[in-house]
């Protein structure tokens, strides 16, 4: 299509700004590979040494690792499931003509518009509280005995918390796409004697297909990174995920070069899930 | 097996009333089309006897059983939308078998039905592929194979060719008419193009403003029109129509007469006309004429006719083909 002139005009006028974006990415990553490979403890500054990898290996040895992945990996699959289990039920639901229908779609996304921080504090103090909480009010009222979330089942409370925040960004990408769906096809479909359940999983589903692809993939990234939610709660202890253990490691035990380890495995943990990802659903891209 | 009868069956929108009452008789392999310009309700219909709009009252006989108040899906009945409604994500295979897998049938079965079908549309080298790997053809000659593998009491068609091009139209339109032979299936077909109508149906339902305005063969619709509606959308170039004293002379508020039924000549009836624009197509050649009684007329003369614009021309309409209609637009009958 162009001329290898423009193609080359077209190299040097981009390469400023992708100079930039490199060197705003590799000096934080190259400073924090530095880090991992020193013995560099804030309480101890001065006797900063080279400790090759061993802060790798305390890193992973440590037993909260081992928790750590699996807390990470259940939240994300928790909170993946729910979102695109309820986020389909509720696009279809949101797509039928009900009474009201625009203040409800505002509405049901609003939860995503509160920042992490105050979630937390709402979810803690507000409705999972074991004395004035609200779902504690209502297993009285049911005549069960209160649950006290954060001590109990501190990886639930969690995972129903942030869950509540995704929940309506999958419900709105459905929607999008449900919407989208042909209506001839839906007669089609009609005419041909499917039933609503027949109609569901040979149609909306294939159609949903990509959608869902997408919501996978946004979720993931950003599940990976849940932190706010776990720190405000003060339930790190129990239900604490891989960044939680990096700012423990860091701002807790003041061992810098431990977090940076902690850090490069997090980015390493990050990748593995992106290549599985890639590889699961890239072919639903790609068709 | 495949007769269709609507009786008294209007439908409303909320308010609108956009089919004040229909009755049709819709006989066994027959090929009716419904034409009728936009929004004359003729999808409605359509939609109507489909089941996939429900009657606002009136009922519906297919095989003189009553089915207003049955699903789309119990009636028997196959469609092809306009848009062909092919399901994407499954094959031309997956397509075609959709309804028979639906209806629970056997695979076996379901494999030499979807084979037959494929066979008749020559489908068979796509069975595999998904439809956006079809051309627009393909594609439609899909969204007839879902149709016929399901051996319906009739079939209905939305406007099918509308979304092809011109060369595709016409081919599609052939193996409409070969199939409508070879299946000897009741066809009814919904089109707003007056050519598609005439050339493939058996009897014509002319709608207007969701009334029927007149059913008949084509040719009862083309010699014998009952109103000035079917007189001026039947037929290409249009019916030339005259009022005004003119057409008073001949004891009607409007009288027509069609472009083929004007002769060039001298004689004593004859009409002085100047030419304002020549068509040259051909086999035929299109005049469009300024008269001083008659206003603008247009004239089909056959091959190739010499006709300068602005010299002067003399036409004879033909006495016997002149068409009276009423000052409601109804038909005068020949006394």
């Amino acid at each position: 299509m162009a001329t290898h002139h423009a193609i080359r005009l077209g190299r040097l006028a981009t390469a400023p700004s992708v100079l930039v974006l490199f060197m705003w990415m590799i000096v934080p990553l190259a400073m924090t590979v530095w880090f991992s490979l020193l013995r560099y403890n804030l309480l101890d500054a001065e006797n900063a040494y080279f400790a090759g990898l061993d802060n790798y290996i305390y890193f992973v040895t440590d037993p909260a690792f081992s928790d750590a992945i699996k807390n990470t990996l259940l939240l994300v699959g928790t909170v993946l499931a729910v979102s695109v289990i309820f986020g389909i039920a509720l696009a279809l639901l949101l797509d039928q003509a009900i009474l009201g229908r625009s203040i409800v779609r505002l509405l049901i996304i609003t939860p995503f518009f509160v920042m992490p921080t105050v979630s937390a504090l709402v979810w803690k103090n507000m409705m999972m509280h074991p004395v004035s909480g609200v779902i504690a009010y209502l297993f009285k009222i049911l005549g069960l005995a209160p649950i006290d979330w954060f001590a109990d089942a501190p990886r639930s409370a969690i995972a129903i918390m942030v869950s509540w925040q995704w929940l309506p960004f999958a419900t709105l990408i459905f929607l999008t796409s449900v919407q989208s769906l042909d209506e001839e096809q839906k007669e089609a479909a009609e005419m041909d004697g499917a039933s609503p359940f027949a109609y569901f999983f040979y149609i909306v589903l294939p159609h949903l297909a990509r959608p869902i692809t997408v919501v996978i993939l946004i979720e993931t990234i950003f599940l990976l990174n849940v932190f706010a939610e776990i720190y405000v709660t003060g339930s790190g202890g129990m239900a604490g995920n891989m960044p939680y253990l990096v700012y423990f490691q860091g701002l807790l035990n003041f061992d810098v070069g431990g977090a940076s380890a902690g850090g490069i495995i997090a980015v390493i943990l990050a990748n593995i899930v992106a290549v599985f990802l890639m590889r699961m659903i890239g072919k639903t891209l790609e068709s | 097996m495949g007769t269709i009868r609507l009786q008294s069956v209007t439908k409303r929108f909320d308010a609108v009333e956009v089919i004040p009452g229909v009755d049709l008789s819709i006989r066994e392999g027959e090929f009716i089309v419904f034409v009728g310009p936009s929004g004359c309700g003729k999808s409605t219909i359509l939609r109507l006897i489909a089941g996939l709009e429900d009657v606002s009252s009136g009922e519906i006989f297919i095989d003189e059983k009553p089915v207003a108040q049955e699903p789309a899906s119990q009636r028997g009945l196959a469609m092809v939308f306009q848009s062909y409604a092919l399901y994407p994500h499954m094959s031309v295979r997956g397509n075609i078998a959709f309804g028979l897998k639906m209806a629970g049938q056997p695979k076996e079965l379901i494999e030499a039905k979807v084979a037959k079908a494929a066979e008749t549309l020559n489908l068979t080298d796509y069975l595999d592929r998904k439809p956006r790997q079809l051309s627009g053809g393909q594609r439609q000659r899909v969204a007839i194979g879902r149709a016929i593998v399901r051996e319906p009491k009739a079939f209905l068609f939305d406007e099918p060719l509308s979304n092809l091009d011109a060369a595709l139209r016409v081919q599609m339109r052939l193996e409409i008419m070969q199939l409508h032979k070879t299946l000897k299936a009741t066809m009814v077909y919904v089109t707003h193009d007056q050519v598609e109508a005439m050339t493939m149906a058996d009897r014509i339902v002319v709608l207007n403003k969701g009334r029927i305005e007149q059913v008949g063969t084509p040719m009862e619709l083309y010699d014998r029109p009952n109103s000035l509606f079917v007189a001026g959308f039947i037929g290409s170039p249009k019916m030339n129509l005259v009022s005004g004293p003119a057409a008073e002379q001949y004891g009607a508020a409007t009288i027509g007469i069609r472009p083929e039924h004007i002769a060039i000549g001298e004689g004593a009836k004859a009409v002085t006309a100047r030419i304002r624009i020549a068509e040259h197509l051909g086999s035929d050649t299109f005049i469009h004429l300024d008269t001083d009684e008659l206003g603008a007329l247009t004239v089909r003369a056959q091959g190739h006719v010499e006709a300068a614009p602005g010299t002067s021309l003399s036409v004879i309409l033909d006495p016997a083909r002149i068409h009276r209609f009423d000052a409601h637009g109804k038909v005068i009958v020949h006394a």
